[in-house]
């Protein structure tokens, strides 16, 4: 059987299904990993977007990770851009994914994830997922996704 | 998948989880309809996009009153709370994007309220977005040239009659409503339409477009019962 931490290592290393280059650990869903009653295990998650489509398969992929453990998912407190970690910013970058920056307000020009210009022109409010924007760099003109503060 | 809410909001009720779910399913599917239809492929990413979103709180208030599928696919038009507005069909763009402006200005309110609700509290932040992506559009097709500004016109004149049902539960929304909706509106240099109002979907009484729309919606799930993807 494994011990609680070792599953919350095993939770919080599966990929998400929409932004593969992110675990849920670096995405801030995982909210806890806890012991159930009869000694299973049980994993919360909360969703980014309350319609976020991914939560059957995370929920799918957390099973499989961690076989005979639930999942529940909760909405309280509401999932923020913040709780993305900063090892999960650095990805996003990486992968020409432009990160949030903090939730304060509707921040509306972050910096080109490829030439770092800040000279970067809003294409669309809603990219591929809902969490995301569409952006090109004046600059560069990189065509690139930015996730929305929240 | 969620529980029920104790507390009230800061206006003294409960969020109506039923009108409000029946909304959010109305509307979503209303949006949806785009799809393959938008004016341009950013445009139908957007919309597809709203449509989730408005599903994802459906799916959590509905529940709350049973099972989610046979209260979105076994109900018949008189058994739906959905205010008359959300509806409304598509009609051309501008319609799409009055009735979005005028119904998410009256969510983002009502969900502002509501800070012990827990969808009402994770869904003020996505309808913000909503109603930004409204309010820029609004302004764009108001601005734009003659034949936008006639277009947002009719559209206007088209929707307004369903606008004082929103109000009838909470009718303290109404101020901050105005205030969001009439101040976008003269900025865009359109004309708050004076015209007569219509209420009825919160008892039941629908305009003859939510039977079609339910037709559409729920035909799968009535000829094949449980159906899953």
């Amino acid at each position: 059987m494994v011990t609680l931490e070792e599953a919350r290592a095993i939770a919080a290393a599966v990929p998400d299904p929409e932004l593969p280059v992110l675990t849920l650990g670096d995405l801030g869903i995982l909210r806890d990993v806890v012991r159930r009653e009869d000694g299973g295990i049980e994993v919360v998650i909360t969703p980014t977007y309350s319609g976020c489509p991914a939560m059957d398969a995370i929920r799918d992929d957390l099973r499989r990770a961690l076989p005979g453990a639930s999942v529940r998912t909760v909405l309280s407190p509401p999932w923020t851009t913040d709780w993305i970690t900063e090892e999960g910013r650095a990805k996003l970058r990486e992968h020409g994914i432009s990160p949030p920056g903090r939730a304060v307000a509707l921040t509306l020009s972050p910096r080109c994830p490829r030439c770092r210009s800040p000279r970067t022109r809003l294409v669309s409010r809603y990219g591929s997922t809902a969490c995301k924007a569409l952006f090109t760099c004046t600059d560069c003109l990189e065509p690139f996704e930015h996730v929305k503060e929240i | 998948m969620t529980e029920p809410v104790e507390g009230t909001g800061k206006h003294g009720n409960p969020l109506n989880s039923l009108a409000i779910g029946d909304d959010c399913l109305v509307l979503s599917h209303r949006l949806a309809e785009w799809i393959t239809w938008a004016p341009t492929l950013e445009e139908e990413v957007a919309l597809a996009n709203l449509s989730l979103d408005l599903l994802g709180q459906a799916r959590a208030l509905l529940s709350r009153h049973g099972d989610e599928d046979e209260l979105a696919y076994l109900r018949d038009p008189g058994e739906f709370r959905n205010c008359l507005l959300v509806e409304q069909p598509n009609g051309d763009f501008a319609h799409t994007v009055v009735r979005h402006l005028l119904y998410t200005a009256f969510l983002f309110e009502l969900y502002g309220g509501h800070p012990e609700d827990e969808v009402a509290a994770k869904g003020v932040k996505e309808i913000a977005y909503h109603r930004d992506y409204a309010r820029v559009w609004t302004l764009r097709l108001g601005l734009g040239t003659e034949e936008s500004h006639r277009r947002m016109t009719a559209a206007l004149a088209d929707l307004w009659p369903y606008t004082g049902e929103l109000f009838e539960d909470d009718p303290g929304l109404r101020a901050p409503w105005d205030a969001f909706v009439g101040g976008t509106l003269r900025e865009a240099s359109l004309a708050v339409p004076e015209t007569g109002q219509r209420t009825g979907g919160r008892r039941g009484e629908h305009t003859e477009h939510l039977a079609a729309l339910l037709a559409e919606m729920q035909s799968l799930h009535r000829e094949h019962p449980g159906a899953r993807w």
